[in-house]
């Protein structure tokens, strides 16, 4: 099995790059603000920048050891690298750059891009040059793939598509992925496991739920963003989209979607009762207390696959603790949908 | 007030141009054209064409030899006393040619910095075809020089980085992606290198001196048929010009041939670490 594991220092103009990871058959994604030196992270693995010390090891090779001295060039490190603005040659075809990388017809086939065999990359629209940079970046057979904020060069129409087939191939592809962002919604939309990133260190690693249930930091806690429900939307009555839930429950949302789907539901539109409020709320979850977690003058309470943030004081009041059972509601305006294809 | 600026610029670019056209357009009317392609076949005018040719031609080609290299590294290394560098590459811009002709002796010439090690392997280079190749690459050098390091430093480093992680080495990327990206721009300092190393007159006479089908060039026979017959002197002119203006033409078809260089990304936001 394809395994990345990496231990590096690099410092940077205020601040080091500091971290060690491990990245089997999955989706991992480091997600943090701009500047906490991501992209630097993924142009050392690909050796296109130095770490002061460090080691990389990617499917049994070791690709830098600065004790022992290995440090191989770029060309020489299987690695798939998709850049941000995909980087694509621009003086040559849609096929003439994917051969560059000894590729051939059957991977334009593959994606889908076999018509623009001819085109030139700036004749292309946004997510067609990203599958073209994911062909070029798979012609070399890489053992591992990079991916430097995928889909920030894209409008947000495009996005949402483009999001879903990025989803699948990765999930298709089965080697270890290495995703950047500064977009936590992405992160979570792509990723199996997330770890958040600031100044160069690693401050928490979980799975999307895990992050926004007990977020380590308050800076985790606002960067974490919404509750990742996955489903499977069909219209419903007076225009509603109805998601059916993994676990069962249903839930309503006002944007509209179909099939398999993900819900956004920000913590602090969630509202916790010791019962079914008659409210103007369309969304009740009732559930166990699954944990507590303080973060500042706020609570994050997890009930069932839902997290909600109240204050400190609201949760005293409400005498919250864990194992108690409660209804979580969100109105049916403050839920997002995600295509996941 | 508007109109009366607009009516100054207008008299200050025709005064201008004026100035500019009227001696050129004096050399074609001086002498009638028949006169002028009859002068052509004198063997002054033919064997300065052929002495000129040839040493343009050996001095370019060693120049782009050498200088496409050197632009291309000078453009992506950073070191210590590369602005130093650059700036010893421009020198020659700067100085007059008389002068360069002098450094050129100094250097080479009998007396000259290396006068003993090529006496002693038997070379003389003043006064001969060989010194005419060296006054030519050293005046035209930092042309090429300029042009081409702006020209590699136009490249999106991240194109190169990407050929890099694709499986491509240095070599690869600098024949498969720097060079095609470069090579508009590349082009348009290379004509304007051979532009000015034709007309090179003042190293070229100090170093090489003005003698008949050896060193003396198109430029050289202007000034030594100037006193004899005003009508050569006239008729090489008038091919100059027309030489001239058929590299500009051929420059101001360049950005043509340049437009992937000047696209080479949608979207560039170059970030060192987001």
């Amino acid at each position: 099995m394809d395994t990345l594991r990496l231990d590096l220092a690099l410092p940077l103009r205020s601040f080091a790059l500091e971290l060690a990871l491990e990245i089997g058959t999955e989706t991992f994604a480091l997600a943090g603000p701009s500047g906490a030196g991501k992209t630097t992270l993924l142009r050392a693995i690909a050796g296109l920048v130095r770490p002061e010390r460090g080691r990389i090891d990617c499917a049994g090779e070791t690709w830098l050891d600065t004790e022992r001295g290995i440090d191989r060039p770029p060309e020489r490190r299987a690695a798939g690298f998709l850049f941000q603005d995909y980087a694509l040659f621009p003086h040559l075809s849609v096929e003439g750059n994917v051969r560059f990388a000894g590729g051939d017809g059957t991977l334009l086939e593959r994606f889908g891009v076999a018509h623009l065999a001819r085109a030139k990359p700036d004749e292309l629209s946004g997510g067609e040059r990203q599958r073209v940079a994911l062909a070029r970046a798979l012609a070399r057979k890489p053992r591992v793939l990079l991916l430097d904020e995928p889909l920030a060069a894209l409008d947000a129409h495009t996005r949402a598509a483009v999001r879903a087939e990025l989803r699948e191939l990765l999930e298709r592809l089965a080697l270890p992925a290495l995703l950047v962002t500064h977009d936590y919604a992405d992160a979570a939309a792509l990723a199996t496991r997330i770890g958040v990133i600031v100044e160069g260190r690693v401050v928490q690693v979980g799975t999307p739920a895990e992050l926004i249930a007990a977020p380590a930091s308050s800076f985790v806690a606002d960067f974490t963003g919404g509750n990742p429900l996955h489903g499977q939307a069909r219209p419903g009555a007076s225009g509603l989209t109805e998601i059916t839930l993994e676990d069962g429950s249903l839930v309503v949302s006002t944007d509209r979607g179909s099939g398999h789907v993900g819900v956004v539901v920000y913590p602090w539109e969630v509202t916790l009762a010791r019962e079914a409020p008659a409210d103007s709320a369309q969304n009740h979850v009732r559930g166990r207390i699954a944990s507590v977690f303080p973060v500042g003058n706020r609570v994050r309470v997890r009930v069932g696959p839902l997290t909600a943030e109240v204050t400190a004081g609201s949760a005293e009041r409400l005498g919250l603790g864990q194992g108690d059972t409660v209804v979580a509601s969100f109105k049916a305006t403050g839920t997002r949908l995600v295509p996941l294809g | 007030m508007r109109t009366l600026f607009t009516a100054a610029l207008v008299a200050a670019t025709t005064i201008a141009l004026a100035f500019l056209a009227l001696p050129l357009v004096a050399l074609f009317v001086h002498t009638s054209p028949g006169t002028l392609a009859a002068q052509l076949g004198n063997p002054v005018v033919t064997d300065a064409l052929l002495v000129s040719l040839k040493t343009s031609a050996i001095a370019h080609a060693l120049v782009l030899a050498l200088g496409t290299p050197a632009a291309y590294l000078l453009a992506r290394k950073r070191f210590p006393g590369r602005a130093a560098v650059l700036a010893l590459t421009e020198l020659p811009l700067v100085l007059p040619p008389a002068v360069a002709g002098i450094a050129l002796l100094a250097a080479f010439g009998r007396l000259g910095l290396l006068g003993d090690t090529l006496g002693a392997a038997g070379l003389s280079i003043p006064f001969t075809q060989t010194a005419v190749v060296l006054a030519v690459a050293f005046v035209e050098a930092p042309f090429y020089l300029r042009g081409g390091i702006a020209a590699f430093e136009t490249v999106d480093q991240r194109l190169l980085d990407a050929a890099r992680t694709l499986g491509a080495g240095p070599a690869r990327v600098f024949a498969r992606v720097a060079l095609p990206l470069a090579l508009g721009g590349l082009g348009a300092s290379s004509a304007l290198a051979l532009a000015r190393g034709l007309g090179e007159f003042g190293a070229t006479i100090v170093f090489a001196g003005s003698l008949q089908g050896v060193t003396q060039t198109l430029p050289l026979a202007i000034y030594a048929e100037f006193d004899r017959d005003f009508d050569v002197a006239i008729s090489i002119g008038a091919l100059f010009v027309v030489v001239g203006a058929a590299l500009l033409l051929a420059l101001k078809l360049v950005p043509a041939w340049t437009r992937f260089a000047s696209t080479s990304l949608s979207r560039s936001a170059p970030s060192l670490s987001s």
